[in-house]
């Protein structure tokens, strides 16, 4: 019986046959032998093959969701991995291999070193890349290897465009100065051709005496028809501008406070082309828009820590880095450990938009079921490097789009059979908000 | 030169006058308004400052234990063991009747496509402007992901990622993760 099964039960007992015992080793150890032969040259080879900019994109695309080169983040990081563990830990690349292919084995296997960073990383395992060849390994292995580039090209960058922009302010302000100047001279040089002129006059003794005829108000007083149609011109004038006044009372259209977080639509909505809704997700489902806590801002700022895009003289890298860092301290992170501290403070944003609470307003009406645009209210909100109240939230603003806008019946089983029945009555192909009823005043004062 | 001067005068009070008009019409602040407390609500307002509560925010989270109306728990935990415990069991509850593809398809390039991209490899437009880098693509064999760690990495997050708990309520994120799936299937086609 033990003969028929051999391999069996020599796993279940491997002394009771040395022969097999004997071939068994002498393979594995030629295979170990192959293996190690087969590494070193690998080693060898990918030494000298390792070609940095592959690596990169290799890098960027499997391992920068969870590390850097100079900054820890879900992952330690990377600069220079390989030297230091042969130098602290005496690790080869054959263990950086397996790791990188199959961590969580590593980890099961224990592995001291595997154990120590699997623990150190709150025993979160790092993902496999069992499709990684020795040679991917090694590109990324000397992207990680290569010097801290000098950010000169960078910085040359950076430094160049706010010059320029401080350069376009001091010429603006060099030839608005010119510009006073000159006129001051101009003004000056005139009263000065005056005086002389006078005094060429006196000289040659013309009378230049002014105050023979009437004075000009004099003559206006006596004229009493001018005098009851000039009242009438400016009691009109002031009641018109007295209207538009009051009118603009509480219209807060252009209000752009300063918020305590400098917060660009443009370089979130526009440039990075962010959906409205991921931030204000409750404009889909509830009746305000809502301010995103400071959890979605960290769904992506966890990431990304610093402004890489268009600078200005005004904000400059600095600036937007410096309000990255508020972020930070308002959410309570710590970008150095990458790890929350507990000590959030709410930010005292000020809010924008106001409706008074004799109107009623709902978002997801208006964003969800009739599928608006957010820009048909609140404008070029992507353009906004400072946000601005755009539309000026009156009633006779929001009839006028009630009375414009057809209603999306489209999909929309709620509005089948209403539709039917009044675009008969109104004898029309499409109902604008208005006929449905956008008008009555119970729907939104009540 | 004496009328000159007056002349002067007048002129420099009239622009003193205008232009402190003008200035007084500040964007910065809020306008006039007729009635304020119909503006300034007298009850607490979502956001508002409030002295009611000792942090000093009308905003407060539901009290430990509670459970909002139509809400259901979610009981794997937030730990790798969790993890691998949905990975393993969590089921869709949303049968191929409900699963409404448009719907998770809006949802899913609102939330998830700015980084995943809208064909889930990854392709993002925060990743092609190197604002957030290393997204995999749902194909990944070494992550091999199915509907319950979909799901499980939807409500808590993992690494980079943040959780998308409160802008997805929890029959949204089962769509998503049908689209994530489709999107899967198709990647590996």
């Amino acid at each position: 019986m033990l003969m028929k099964k051999p391999y069996q039960s020599l796993e279940v007992n491997p002394t009771n046959n040395m022969k097999q015992v004997i071939r068994r080793k002498l393979s594995a150890s030629i295979l170990r032998l192959s293996l190690v032969f087969l590494l070193t040259f690998s080693i060898t080879l990918s030494a000298q093959e390792g070609d940095p900019a592959k690596g990169k994109s290799l890098f960027n695309s499997n391992c920068a969701a969870c590390h850097q080169l100079d900054k820890k983040m879900t992952g330690p990081a990377l600069r220079n991995v390989m030297q230091r563990l042969e130098d602290s830990e005496g690790l080869d690349r054959e263990w950086m291999n397996a790791w990188i292919r199959n961590s969580a084995g590593m980890v099961k296997s224990g592995d001291a070193y595997a154990n120590k960073i699997y623990n150190e990383y709150g025993g979160a395992a790092m993902t496999a890349f069992p499709q990684l060849s020795d040679q991917d390994i090694s590109d990324i292995l000397a992207y990680t290897a290569e010097e801290v580039q000098a950010p000169a090209a960078g910085a040359a960058q950076v430094g160049a465009a706010p010059v320029a922009g401080e350069g376009d302010s001091v010429s603006n302000k060099l030839i608005l100065g010119a510009l006073a100047v000159l006129f001051g001279l101009l003004a000056f040089a005139l009263m000065l051709v005056n005086k002389t002129l006078r005094n060429f006059a006196e000289a040659k003794g013309v009378d230049l005496s002014e105050d023979k005829s009437i004075p000009l108000w004099k003559a206006f007083v006596k004229n009493q028809f001018l005098v009851i149609v000039t009242v009438i011109i400016f009691l009109l004038a002031a009641a018109y501008f007295a209207f538009g006044y009051f009118m603009q009372i509480g219209v807060d259209q252009g209000y752009q406070p300063v918020q305590p977080i400098h917060f660009s639509h443009k370089i979130h909505a526009g440039d990075n082309g962010i959906d409205c809704k991921y931030c204000h997700s409750s404009a889909r489902v509830s009746k305000t828009s809502g301010i995103p806590s400071l959890n979605v801002c960290m769904n992506c700022h966890k990431s990304v820590y610093e402004y890489t895009g268009e600078t200005t003289a005004e904000y400059s890298k600095e600036f937007y880095d410096g309000e990255i860092q508020k972020l930070y301290e308002a959410a309570g992170w710590s970008d150095a450990d990458q790890k929350y501290t507990g000590e959030a403070k709410p930010v005292k944003w000020i809010r924008i938009h106001n409706l008074p609470d004799f109107a009623y307003f709902n978002h997801s009406q208006h964003v969800t079921v009739a599928g608006l645009e957010c820009q048909t209210c609140h404008g070029p909100v992507e353009e906004m490097e400072i946000m601005y109240q755009h539309s000026p939230l009156t009633m006779g603003w929001c009839v006028n789009c009630h009375r414009d806008t057809n209603v999306k019946v489209k999909d929309n089983a709620y509005y089948t059979k209403i539709h039917e029945e009044l675009s008969k009555k109104y004898g029309v192909e499409e109902l604008t908000a208005a006929q449905m009823g956008g008008l009555e005043c119970g729907k939104c004062h009540y | 030169m004496n009328i000159n001067m007056k002349n002067l005068i007048k002129i420099f009070v009239l622009v003193i006058v205008v232009s402190s008009v003008v200035s007084c019409q500040k964007n910065s602040r809020p306008n006039y308004q007729f009635f304020p407390n119909m503006y300034e609500a007298v009850p607490y307002e979502t956001y508002s400052e409030s002295d009611a509560f000792a942090n000093g925010v009308a905003a407060q989270l539901p009290v430990d234990g509670t459970i909002p109306r139509g809400y259901t728990p979610f009981e794997i935990e937030n730990t790798p063991e969790g993890f691998e415990y949905a990975k393993a069991n969590l089921k869709s509850p949303l049968d191929s009747s409900e699963i409404d593809t448009p719907r998770g398809k809006e949802l899913y390039d609102i939330y998830c496509g700015i980084c995943h991209g809208n064909k889930g490899a990854g392709q993002g437009n925060l990743v092609k402007r190197e604002k957030i880098l290393g997204i995999p693509s749902y194909a990944d064999v070494g992550r091999a992901i199915t509907e319950g760690s979909t799901y499980h990495t939807i409500y808590y997050g993992k690494n980079a990622m943040g959780s998308y708990a409160n802008q997805l309520n929890e029959e949204e994120r089962w769509q998503v993760v049908a689209y994530v799936l489709k999107l899967k299937a198709d990647l590996e086609k």
